[in-house]
């Protein structure tokens, strides 16, 4: 009975589902973009999705796509909820899409284990299952350019440097504020790992998901430790409520790292008092690049981008940016590599493997000193790129460091360990099978 | 004309007792079973992966919480902690014992929250209604809070996932990526048939009497020999248990990997919505409650863009995703308007007058 209503829904259903696939062009290349401009991390998801669409669509515009073959755009919103993401998934399973780029962890994790059987191969850029770096174990999983335990070798490299040696970070303390979720919690063994090494004490703060604008017991906390250093590992809202509440409790601000996550917003919302705020990061700001401006003119200028004129060039904008230089680049060197010009995800995925980004390369794509370069090859699918500080010197970031190596040789032993106890704990995870392409 | 009583005889207390007394409907029931089950060549596998599926897990779930809401009256905001509950076990076990069949465990996961939910619907026999919610929402809290600090329950995994590792019956892939959504639909639609058949038998029987009498007036329900503690116990520690197998589905055979924060409040409120929209105390309603929450957002997100292209208007994907919002939003306060006990009573009413079609009188 119940099952009757149902039935004649499911049946309406399915007509719709077929209805509204579209045919595809023959010669064109399916690029879904799965975006979240709506939900609770709007704040953060919008100026992304605007990069990553508005980049692509410059290629379109100025190029007429990628070697000739258009990108058909698709974005899919996914509101960062695991649930619409799966949804967002299957919806373009069918299209064959040349790469999927799920901009959550959540949602990543669910498709990991598919990509492999849908041939789509997954782009999660520096989010992720951190042991995804491993092409040896995930081949159809990339996370370039650099994993979140490179990340934190990085900051202590950095605060080593300014102390004046790492050893010198001897009895210090460092604080660890973090969301208190597999994401925020990843860089504990290292961080504990580098502590006994070192001989530098770690107070950690972790904060709920549920209060993320609400950190005032942490800073309490903070403000009775005194830690010499404050490491932040958070995302969505909880970036700006820290740069708000360490103003307010008067941590030293310019004792305050952050992985690469907080934006333009996040520090404002810290008024005045922000001012020396840093962060990691691996991208330029700003327009000054032939592509940024390209897009500014043949899609911003033009009406076709859906982003307001003055946020071109913001930090997560230029993030969504380079999020598709990844894609574009991917497809190209696929194209090159198999002399097709309408690639599908097998070949994609060979593209990605053979991915350099070099400063040549860069120059060509009119996005010169944009990035630092990036190498991928068959066994190595993140490139633990170097990643440089910046500052937040009141109303922009500055560049304030020299790309900073990460600490290989310790980023390895956990990466190794993460990737093998990945595959031992699924049993049956299947042994790369695709074939590596000659470095090229 | 074809839908009515005439020239059915119940000679028997059992045929008088029977849940559907109507051969049309015991009709229209195997014809939906048959239906479903056919689905499951005839369907995508975008329908069967990203519709089916989902909705029969959450009609799972939703009736979970409205053998605990809907029939015993106890309002309980855990749904999503006791589906993870569920989950958990389901990995902790499998991963334990892969010898054992998966269908085992996941039938066997759901006692371990189902005994979790009994501890926490101890409570249930000194509060009620918002402050027995109150509780539960502890158990929420407490509960999220050990999927994400107990690393164990990970098999301490870096990533703090869970993942359906491979898993076969009768040598297919039923779990894991190599598991075609035909066969895991399969599975959780057969799952789903046998539990509701269960909780049908469960309602419909002395236990469910009780619960209702409970939710009813309970004082009156203790005058007349129901002792309180051990049937609230018990319709928590039921309801729990097809929370519990809903999770493990969820994760399991619709994800294929998750985080813990797909156990979060925010789908405790989803199951709790689809229990209200559909029916409280009905069984029927906990399927039309997952079809309105969940099937229509799809579909909308289909028709809207099909619906707008013709006249010129091309919008963006986030638009489509606000106007499901609202159009969703639009149709509960409709739905809850015109029929408060939600949707299983229009149906109840359609029935009746469809009896009567075409001489009302």
């Amino acid at each position: 009975m119940s099952f009757r209503k149902i039935g004649l829904g499911l049946a309406a259903a399915t007509m719709l589902a077929g209805m509204a696939l579209p045919a595809l062009a023959q010669d064109s290349v399916y690029v879904p973009l799965f975006t979240y401009r709506t939900g609770p991390f709007a704040g953060s998801g919008t100026p992304i999705a605007d990069g990553m669409h508005d980049y692509l669509r410059m290629l379109n515009e100025r190029d007429g796509g990628i070697g000739g073959v258009k990108l058909v755009l698709e974005e899919c919103e996914t509101g960062y909820d695991t649930k619409k993401g799966v949804e967002c998934y299957e919806s373009v399973k069918g299209k064959n899409p040349v790469i999927v780029n799920p901009w959550s962890t959540g949602i990543t994790l669910p498709l990991i284990p598919r990509a492999s059987v849908d041939k789509i191969p997954i782009l999660s850029m520096a989010y992720g299952l951190s042991a995804s770096a491993r092409g040896d174990i995930f081949p159809w999983v990339f996370n370039p350019p650099a994993t979140y335990w490179d990340g934190l070798s990085m900051i202590v490299k950095y605060i080593g440097e300014k102390e004046g040696g790492l050893e010198k970070l001897k009895g210090k303390k460092i604080g660890f504020l973090h969301l208190d979720a597999a994401f925020g919690k990843e860089p504990i063994p290292l961080l504990q790992e580098l502590a006994k090494d070192i001989g530098f004490e770690v107070a950690l703060y972790p904060v709920a998901a549920q209060d993320m604008q609400n950190q005032s017991s942490q800073w309490l906390s903070a403000r009775r430790d005194r830690p010499d250093y404050m490491i932040m590992w958070g995302w969505g809202s909880m970036n700006g409520a820290a740069v708000k509440e360490a103003v307010r409790s008067g941590y030293p601000i310019d004792k305050f790292y952050s992985v690469w996550w907080p934006g333009e917003d996040d520090a404002r919302s810290g008024g005045a008092g922000a001012k020396g705020f840093k962060m990691l990061n691996w991208h330029a700001v700003g327009t000054n690049f032939p592509a940024i401006q390209d897009i500014q003119k043949h899609v911003v200028d033009k009406g076709l981008s859906k982003a307001p004129k003055d946020k071109v060039g913001e930090l997560l904008y230029n993030r969504g940016v380079y999020n598709s230089l990844l894609i574009a680049e991917g497809i190209a060197t696929a194209q090159k590599l198999t002399g097709k010009k309408a690639v599908t995800g097998e070949d994609v995925r060979r593209g990605m493997e053979n991915i350099k980004l070099d400063p040549a390369r860069l120059k060509e794509l009119g996005l010169e000193g944009f990035t630092d370069q990036l190498v991928l090859s068959c066994a190595d699918h993140n490139g633990h790129r170097a990643a440089f500080m910046q500052e937040w010197d009141g109303t922009k970031w500055v560049k304030i460091s020299n790309p900073i190596e990460p600490m290989t040789d310790r980023v390895k032993g956990q990466l190794e360990a993460a990737a093998k106890d990945y595959a031992e704990k699924n049993a049956g995870w299947p042994k790369r099978t695709e074939a590596c392409d000659k470095a090229s | 004309m074809l839908y009515r009583e005439a020239g059915q005889f119940k000679t028997n207390y059992v045929a008088d007792s029977a849940i559907f007394p109507l051969r049309q409907d015991r009709i229209g029931l195997g014809l939906i079973i048959i239906a479903a089950y056919a689905l499951a060549f005839m369907g995508s596998d975008f329908l069967l992966q990203a519709v089916l599926i989902p909705f029969l897990v959450f009609s799972l779930a939703s009736i979970g919480l409205n053998i605990l809401t809907g029939y015993t009256g106890l309002l309980s905001l855990g749904t999503g902690a006791f589906m993870g509950v569920g989950a958990y076990a389901c990995y902790k076990l499998m991963t334990a014992f892969p010898e054992v069949n998966v269908i085992v465990w996941i039938f066997v996961s759901g006692f371990f929250s189902a005994a979790i939910g009994a501890l926490f619907g101890l409570p249930s026999l000194r509060i009620k209604g918002f402050y027995l919610a109150v509780a539960t929402l502890a158990a929420q809290f407490f509960l999220q809070w050990c999927f994400i600090r107990i690393p164990w329950l990970v098999n301490y995994n870096v990533s703090g996932a869970l993942d359906a590792p491979l898993r076969t019956l009768f040598g297919t892939p039923i779990m894991g990526p190599n598991a075609t959504p035909q066969t895991r639909y399969l599975v959780v639609l057969t799952i789903v048939i046998l539990l509701t058949w269960l909780a049908s038998n469960l309602v419909h029987g002395r236990i469910g009497r009780m619960w209702i009498a409970i939710r009813d007036m309970d004082l009156a329900a203790e005058l007349m020999g129901i002792r309180p503690l051990q049937t609230k116990l018990l319709a928590f520690a039921v309801s729990s248990y097809y929370c519990g197998v809903a999770g493990a589905l969820l994760v399991f055979l619709w994800y294929g990997g998750a985080e813990y924060d797909v156990f979060n409040i925010n789908q405790s409120f989803f199951i709790l919505f689809m229990v209200i929209i559909g029916g409280l105390g009905s069984l029927i309603g906990s399927f039309f409650g997952a079809a309105l929450i969940f099937i229509l957002p799809i579909v909308l997100g289909i028709v809207l863009p099909a619906m707008l292209s013709p006249f010129g208007i091309s919008v963006g994907a986030d638009v489509i995703e606000h106007l499901r919002f609202m159009i969703v939003g639009a149709l509960i306060i409709f739905f809850l308007i015109v029929e408060p006990h939600g949707l299983a009573r229009l149906w109840q009413i359609g029935k009746q007058k469809l009896l009567v079609w075409p001489f009302p009188y």
